[in-house]
């Protein structure tokens, strides 16, 4: 029975979605109080895991399927506090459309329970659940204001090519099955003989798999259109909270399992890094909407992500778990912004609709311009410094290629955050938008602009929370 | 000392930046704006007035040291000031409040905003010259494109989005080699103190892809032939007070990294790259000249003028003479004097006419005669009249580049005529002539705040020629023991 205690967190998360369920389906008009559940449920998950996990050694559960160290306490922390956000600041948002109903704080419930199995697994099966279980309530959520053609549309395309990825997935791990006799990651370490090249297919096959998920070139061609089509409060969700989890996998199955194998996948690592970093700078150049502009920048961002990945050492790891952090938290505050766009029940997302910005409303455009500036890793922002722990991970092995061409695209990637400030700073004013934004989204706003100011004055913090990972 | 000067420097600006960010920025309230940002920067410069009695000139150790945790077992927060820097550090806190009281003419609106860019600016560039880390130099050296990019972008001309992004995009282009740079330095030396650096040295293999490492981002900076293309832009785009700042302080950030950082860590890759930047500086001597000959535009003939004195400066780095360097640090404080108010002058009448071509002045020494004096000083001390700052700086120079290349010398002592010539034809076009444009006769003549600018630099320019002593006893130790270092280090292949 200690057991269950370490896995407290996922069942208290599976019965509340169930009792929250049953709740919404019986009481009328309860969407407002769905959503306050789901907040207090979310908090509570994450201060039972807080509490039951943190500390503890790493441990394996249920016939070593399930894994519970430091790295998963501190990943599932970390996507529940962004899922809260997420939830708090987008319910203006869904009212305006007409669709704060109670699904959709259910969904995310139960996206972030599938995350959380995805975050623990020590074997594909459970992984491959967790996966399937987070993507079917995305493909939902994509869909959500499904009046709207776009949206619809984004659904449908994700769920498509989704579902193709998740074959590959399988694919691949019925192949590594075959050669190994395991699904689990400690046996198939031990079966593993590095001169099985089918082995090398099957980790490729998983590898794509993962990558769509994570929307790392090549495999992103979905990010743009269901990030654009999808409701705005969803694609905030889609920008963050997947990538934690899906990172996570990433660390996880190629560090535990495929550790030896380490010069087969470390091409492929850098490769998806390096296209990633180029293609999502290159490719935003162009855009004309504030949606798919962010989806081609979340590109460029899952590239140095992974480019800590790549570097095959615990710094990497740990760069890389903080490049995740410190980029959601920049994504918080953008999207706060987008959602501040808002002029008679209008939400607005061209480029263009920031014009003048920094006239109209100062304070807003100055957080945009901090946001965009430590989006674009100019010092002393908080951007700078992700990016900086990256390429001290990288280039300590000696990986200069990858650390030139990323910081390159870097250069590349300034432009077009550059031309946003342009257009808010040097431009011509427009009408002006709304200025009765809920509490929290005022509050994300501020918190997650000071944040990213002041991140300088005290950096050790957050290294010192991820130097406990360790995974090698 | 237990007072930490350096911290207080490098803050003080903004902590008035916060300050005006909170005043409330109404027609009136700008008025008040202004002296807050005045008085915060005079004091800031009163401070390092006070800094640099305190120095003390005997010795080439770094002064006023102050050393923290900041990530911890990463990096230490180090800053400290020697011969080289403190001369930059008092430039930079004289000229930023000349630049405040000069926004009274040129910025007519987000007066407050300007400000606050400013004051951030100077915390920046303070910052950058006294850091001895090599990460913290980067984090401000970086952090300055910011409030640069925003003064040009939103205060400048009508070009200003181009020249804002070349730029942004230049010089965050150069800087990031410099970047991966540092973090090789950090494996394989396991630090980024500047101190232990110089100590330690830095292994002979690499030393050459770090050079050039740094060198792209000085190269920029400088700027060099031929990446110096984003600067005629940004000058002529940038606000009068802009324009001071990127002439007077900016360029001199890759100046002081040369010698800083070039000079003092990879010294067998600056002897081997010696060559390199002598053709380049030559190339820059002569070619911008001509360049500067034929512009029709002021402040673009003073942005060429001032790529050829950059090429004089990095010609004096690299001769690793004690007279080049000490000329090469002479010839930038000079070159932040003079250029400052030389883009004052083009200021001055240009927001008198809104003008800035050379052809439509001509003639105006008869309506406006205290300007012409003063622009006449200016333009000599810019051509190196002796008994102008601008002099000694030239002639230590090439008096170093003499002992080390004599054809080098040759060809950059042509290119001092060239700068005499295109500096008089600008000033007798458009001083002296025939009044042709009857506009002109409304001009008035320089106003109070405008007068009392110049003045503040036309004292030290002269005074400066006439006794160059003080800046020379603050230099000279600690120029000799770089190059001893220099010397010995290279003997020792290290």
């Amino acid at each position: 029975m200690e057991n269950l205690q370490l896995v407290l967190p996922e069942i208290f998360l599976s019965l509340s979605i169930m009792f929250l369920l049953i709740l919404g389906v019986f009481k009328k008009n309860s969407s407002r109080l769905v959503q306050s559940l789901s907040l207090a449920v979310l908090i509570v998950t994450a201060v039972i895991t807080f509490n039951e996990t943190i500390g503890i050694n790493e441990t394996k559960l249920f016939n070593n399927s399930i894994i519970i160290d430091y790295l998963s306490s501190l990943m599932k922390i970390i996507t529940l506090l962004a899922a809260f956000l997420v939830l708090i600041i987008s319910s203006n948002y869904l009212k305006t459309f007409q669709i704060f109903k109670i699904e959709y704080p259910i969904l995310i419930l139960s996206s972030v329970l599938g995350m959380m199995v995805m975050i623990n697994s020590n074997d594909l099966i459970v992984f491959y659940m967790g996966l399937e279980l987070q993507s079917l309530a995305l493909y939902v959520l994509a869909t959500f204001n499904r009046d709207e053609i776009k949206s619809s549309e984004a659904g449908l395309k994700y769920f498509v090519l989704s579902a193709l990825s998740s074959g590959l997935l399988l694919y691949g791990c019925s192949l590594i099955y075959g050669f190994t006799g395991s699904t689990n990651f400690d046996v198939i370490a031990d079966q593993l003989n590095s001169n099985e090249y089918a082995l090398t297919f099957g980790i490729v096959f998983i590898l794509v798999g993962l990558a769509f998920k994570i929307s790392a070139v090549p495999f992103h061609m979905w990010a743009p259109d269901v990030y654009e089509g999808s409701p705005t409060s969803v694609t905030l969700f889609f920008t963050m909270v997947p990538k934690i989890a899906a990172l996570t996998v990433f660390i996880r199955f190629l560090y535990v399992p495929f550790l030896n194998l380490i010069d087969q996948w470390q091409m492929i690592l850098i490769f998806l890094s390096i296209a990633s970093m180029l293609f999502g700078a290159i490719a935003a150049i162009g855009q004309t909407n504030l949606k798919r502009l962010v989806a081609y920048s979340s590109i460029g961002h899952v590239g140095y992500a992974l480019a800590g990945v790549a570097a095959g050492t615990n710094d990497g790891i740990q760069s890389s778990v903080i490049y995740i952090t410190i980029y959601i938290l920049m994504n918080l505050g953008l999207f706060s912004c987008l959602l501040m766009l808002k002029r008679d029940n209008n939400y607005y997302e061209k480029i263009d609709d920031l014009s003048g910005l920094s006239k109209n409303h100062p304070m807003l455009a100055l957080s945009l311009l901090i946001i965009l500036f430590s989006l674009a890793g100019i010092p002393p922002l908080a951007g700078f410094f992700a990016k900086f722990y990256v390429f001290k991970a990288v280039i300590e092995q000696s990986m200069y290629f990858l650390a030139i061409v990323g910081l390159l695209s870097t250069v590349v990637a300034a432009f077009y955050y550059l031309r946003l400030i342009k257009i808010m700073y040097f431009d011509e004013q427009k009408e002006k938008y709304d200025t009765d934004h809920g509490f929290w989204l005022k509050f994300s706003l501020t918190a997650s602009t000071l944040l990213i100011l002041i991140y300088f004055i005290f950096p050790s913090q957050l290294i010192e929370v991820v130097s406990r990972i360790n995974i090698i | 000392m237990n007072f930490p000067i350096l911290s207080s420097l490098i803050l003080l600006p903004s902590i008035g930046a916060l300050f005006l960010f909170f005043t409330k920025s109404d027609k009136k309230n700008n008025f008040t704006g202004k002296y807050v940002a005045l008085f915060t920067s005079a004091v800031n410069f009163f401070l390092s007035i006070y800094l640099w009695i305190l120095f003390d000139p005997t010795t080439s150790e770094f002064q006023f040291v102050e050393e923290r945790i900041w990530i911890k077992d990463l990096i230490n927060y180090k800053v400290g000031v020697d011969g080289i820097s403190i001369l930059f550090i008092l430039l930079t806190t004289f000229i930023t409040p000349l630049c405040i009281v000069s926004v009274n003419n040129s910025i007519k609106e987000r007066l407050s905003e300007f400000l606050i860019a400013v004051l951030i600016m100077e915390s920046f560039m303070i910052g950058v010259f006294c850091s001895l880390d090599l990460v913290i130099f980067y984090l401000f050296f970086e952090a300055g494109l910011i409030p640069m990019f925003l003064i040009i972008g939103i205060w400048g001309g009508a070009r200003r989005v181009y020249s804002a992004f070349k730029f942004f995009l230049y010089t965050l282009l150069g800087s990031v080699l410099m970047l991966v740079a540092i973090i090789t330095i950090y494996w394989l030396n396991g630090t980024t103190d500047v101190v232990e650096l110089y100590n330690s040295g830095i292994d002979i293999k690499y030393q050459n892809l770090l050079w050039l490492a740094f060198f792209s981002s000085f190269a920029v900076k400088t700027p060099m032939w031929p990446v110096h293309t984003w600067l005629p832009d940004a000058h002529v785009e940038a606000p009068t007070a802009g324009s001071v700042l990127l002439a007077a302080i900016l360029l001199k950030m890759a100046g002081y990294g040369f010698i800083r950082f070039s000079l003092g860590l990879f010294p067998a890759a600056s002897e081997i790259f010696t060559p390199l930047i002598y053709t380049l500086s030559v190339i820059a001597i002569i070619f911008t000249s001509f360049i500067a000959l034929m512009q029709e535009d002021m402040k673009k003939l003073i942005a060429y003028s001032s790529v050829a004195h950059m090429g004089y400066v990095t010609l004096g780095i690299f001769t690793i003479q004690q007279q080049g360097i000490e000329g090469s640090i002479i010839q930038m404080i000079s070159h932040g004097l003079v250029s400052a108010a030389l883009f004052l002058c083009v200021g001055v009448v240009y927001d008198r006419m809104h003008s800035r071509l050379i052809n439509t002045y001509g003639g105006i020494v008869s309506i406006i005669p205290k300007y012409s004096i003063l622009f006449m000083l200016f333009t000599l001390a810019a051509l190196g009249l002796p008994g102008t700052s601008g002099f000694v700086g030239e002639f230590l120079i090439l008096m170093g580049a003499f002992k080390d290349n004599f054809l080098v010398a040759v060809i950059a002592s042509l290119g001092v005529i060239i700068g005499a010539a295109y500096m008089l034809w600008l000033y007798k076009r458009v001083v002296f002539g025939k009044l042709i444009n009857t506009d002109l006769k409304q001009m008035f003549d320089l106003n109070r705040s405008e007068l009392f600018i110049l003045s503040c630099l036309a004292v030290p320019t002269l005074f400066f020629g006439f006794y160059p002593d003080p800046l020379i006893n603050t230099i000279e130790v600690s120029i000799s023991d770089l190059i001893d270092q220099y010397n010995f280090k290279l003997a020792s292949k290290t």
